[in-house]
C-alpha cells in the first residue's frame, strides 16, 4: 500500500492530470441529461445574466437592421390580415372568435449570446420557465428557421441552433410538396444540407425549402433555405442538396419563441400508434 | 522564494472575460475559432508547481464551458495543454537554474522560442477541442481543417497580444 502512495505520490502530476480529464470528460458525456438538471441552475444565473447586461451594451449597435426587420415583419403580417382580403365567398362567415383554433402561441426573446464557429452551436435567450417556455419549443425569427429550445432556467433558455450535428428539422420542397431532413455538416453559417430526398423529384437551384409541418415542433410553412447547390452521386438514391439558410444566423437580434399548444396531444397519439405495433 | 500569482490571478479574468464577451460573438468564418485564454497557460511562471498548473487550467476551460454551453469541452482540452506544458519547455529548452526570474513571454526568451512553444502548445489544445467536439472518425478532415485554421488565428492573435503588452527587461 505505501509502495502504491508512493508510487502515485512520484507521478502525482500525471494521476491529477487523469483525474481532472476524466472528469471533464463525464461533464461531456453526461451534458445532456445530468447538465441539465444539476449544473444550470448554478451557472445560468451567473452566466444568464452577465450576457444579459453586455448583450443591452451591444444592442444599440444593431437598433437600425433590427427595426428595418420587425417594419418587414409587420407589413407581412398586415398583408395577412382578413380584413384585407375581398370577400368573394359568399358562404365564407366571419369568424369573431379570434382565440378558438389557435395552434401555437409567439413569445419575443432577445439573444444575448451567440455562436456559429462551433460544430455544435447554441443561442441563449433572456426568457425561461417564468415566461412559459420549456423545452422543443421552435425558434424562428422574421427571416426563417434558427433552432429548437433544449433547455431552460427561470430567466434563461438555450437554443440548439439550426447549426449543430444533432439538429435535425423536417423540410420539404415547397414547390414540389417533397419532404427531406434538414441537417448542418459544420464550415460555414451560411450553409445547410438537405438529404433524404428521393432522386427521382427534379429539384431546382433556387427551389425554397420550408418546414414541412410534420413535426410537433415547427409551424408550418416557415423558410429554412433556398437551394444553391444539387449533388446526386452514381447509384445514389437520395439528392445532398446544399441550400443557403433564409435568417442570417450571424446577426440575430429579436428572435420568435413558438409554442405549439397541442404538442402534448399530438406527441401522446403518436405514443399510441407506436404502442399498438 | 515568494510567490506572486496576482498578476495570473488578473490575467485569468481578463482572458476568460475577452474570450466570452468578444471573441466568442464573432464570427471569423466556419474553421477559425480563437482561443486566446491559452495564454493564460502559456504565461504562467516556470517555477509554477504541477498540480496548481492542472487545476488551475481545469477551471480556466470550465469558466469559458459555462459561458459557451459546451460543459467539459473547453475544460478536457486545457488540462490536455497544461499537461503537455513540461514536456514542451523541456522539448524547446529550459532555462538554467540560475535564471529563475526569467518568464515564458518573448521579452524574456525570445521570439523564436515563444513561437514554437506556443505553437506546440496551441496544437495540442486545439487537436483535443475539436476531436471531442466532431466526436465522430468521418469528420477527421473538417476536424483537421478547423484545427490548422484556428492554430494560425490562435498564434497570431498571442502573439500580437504578447507582443502589445511586452515589456522588456533592462
Amino acid at each position: 500500500m505505501r509502495h502504491i502512495l508512493a508510487f502515485i505520490w512520484k507521478y502525482n502530476f500525471f494521476f491529477l492530470f487523469l483525474v481532472l480529464e476524466v472528469a471533464a470528460l463525464i461533464l461531456i458525456a453526461n451534458k445532456s441529461y445530468y447538465q441539465a438538471a444539476v449544473l444550470n441552475r448554478a451557472t445560468y444565473g451567473v452566466s444568464g445574466n452577465i450576457l444579459n447586461t453586455w448583450s443591452g451594451v451591444i444592442s444599440y449597435f444593431r437598433l437600425r437592421d433590427e427595426n428595418l426587420q420587425l417594419a418587414g415583419d409587420n407589413i407581412r403580417l398586415r398583408q395577412q390580415l382578413t380584413r384585407n382580403q375581398s370577400a368573394t365567398d359568399t358562404l365564407s362567415i366571419a369568424v369573431m372568435d379570434t382565440s378558438g383554433g389557435i395552434q401555437y402561441r409567439y413569445t419575443l426573446a432577445k439573444v444575448i449570446s451567440n455562436s456559429t464557429n462551433r460544430r455544435d452551436n447554441y443561442i441563449m435567450l433572456n426568457k425561461g420557465r417564468k415566461q412559459g417556455i420549456s423545452r422543443d419549443m421552435a425558434v424562428i425569427n422574421a427571416n426563417g428557421v434558427v433552432g429548437t429550445i433544449v433547455s431552460t432556467s427561470d430567466n434563461f433558455s438555450w437554443v440548439m441552433s439550426v447549426l449543430n450535428k444533432h439538429s435535425k428539422i423536417s423540410g420539404r420542397i415547397n414547390r414540389l410538396n417533397q419532404m427531406g431532413t434538414v441537417v448542418w455538416q459544420g464550415g460555414s453559417p451560411m450553409t445547410g444540407t438537405l438529404t433524404d430526398l428521393p432522386a427521382h423529384v427534379k429539384v431546382k437551384i433556387g427551389d425554397t425549402i420550408t418546414t414541412s409541418g410534420f413535426s410537433h415542433i415547427f409551424p408550418d410553412n416557415i423558410p429554412i433555405g433556398t437551394v444553391r447547390h444539387i449533388e446526386l452521386n452514381k447509384g445514389d438514391h437520395f439528392y445532398t442538396i446544399h441550400f443557403k439558410f433564409a435568417a442570417d444566423l450571424n446577426s440575430l437580434g429579436m428572435v420568435y419563441i413558438v409554442k405549439n399548444l397541442y404538442q402534448h396531444e399530438q406527441q401522446e397519439l403518436s405514443k399510441q400508434v407506436i404502442d399498438e405495433k | 522564494m515568494k510567490n506572486n500569482y496576482g498578476k495570473d490571478i488578473l490575467r485569468f479574468i481578463l482572458l476568460v472575460t475577452i474570450q466570452v464577451l468578444v471573441l466568442n460573438q464573432i464570427d471569423f468564418g466556419g474553421y477559425i475559432d480563437p482561443t486566446l485564454y491559452l495564454l493564460f497557460i502559456l504565461l504562467l511562471p516556470f517555477e509554477v508547481p504541477g498540480w496548481l498548473l492542472l487545476i488551475s487550467s481545469f477551471f480556466l476551460g470550465f469558466s469559458v464551458d459555462i459561458f459557451s454551453h459546451s460543459t467539459g469541452l473547453h475544460a478536457a482540452a486545457s488540462v490536455f495543454a497544461a499537461f503537455v506544458r513540461p514536456g514542451v519547455i523541456n522539448l524547446v529548452g529550459r532555462p538554467a537554474e540560475y535564471e529563475a526570474n526569467l518568464k515564458p513571454g518573448i521579452a524574456d526568451m525570445g521570439f523564436r522560442w515563444f513561437f514554437i512553444y506556443a505553437l506546440l502548445i496551441v496544437l495540442a489544445h486545439h487537436f483535443i477541442l475539436f476531436s471531442l467536439e466532431a466526436f465522430r472518425f468521418e469528420e477527421i478532415l473538417y476536424v483537421l481543417l478547423r484545427m490548422i485554421g484556428s492554430t494560425a488565428f490562435t498564434l497570431l492573435f498571442l502573439l500580437t497580444i504578447e507582443y502589445i503588452f511586452m515589456r522588456k527587461r533592462h
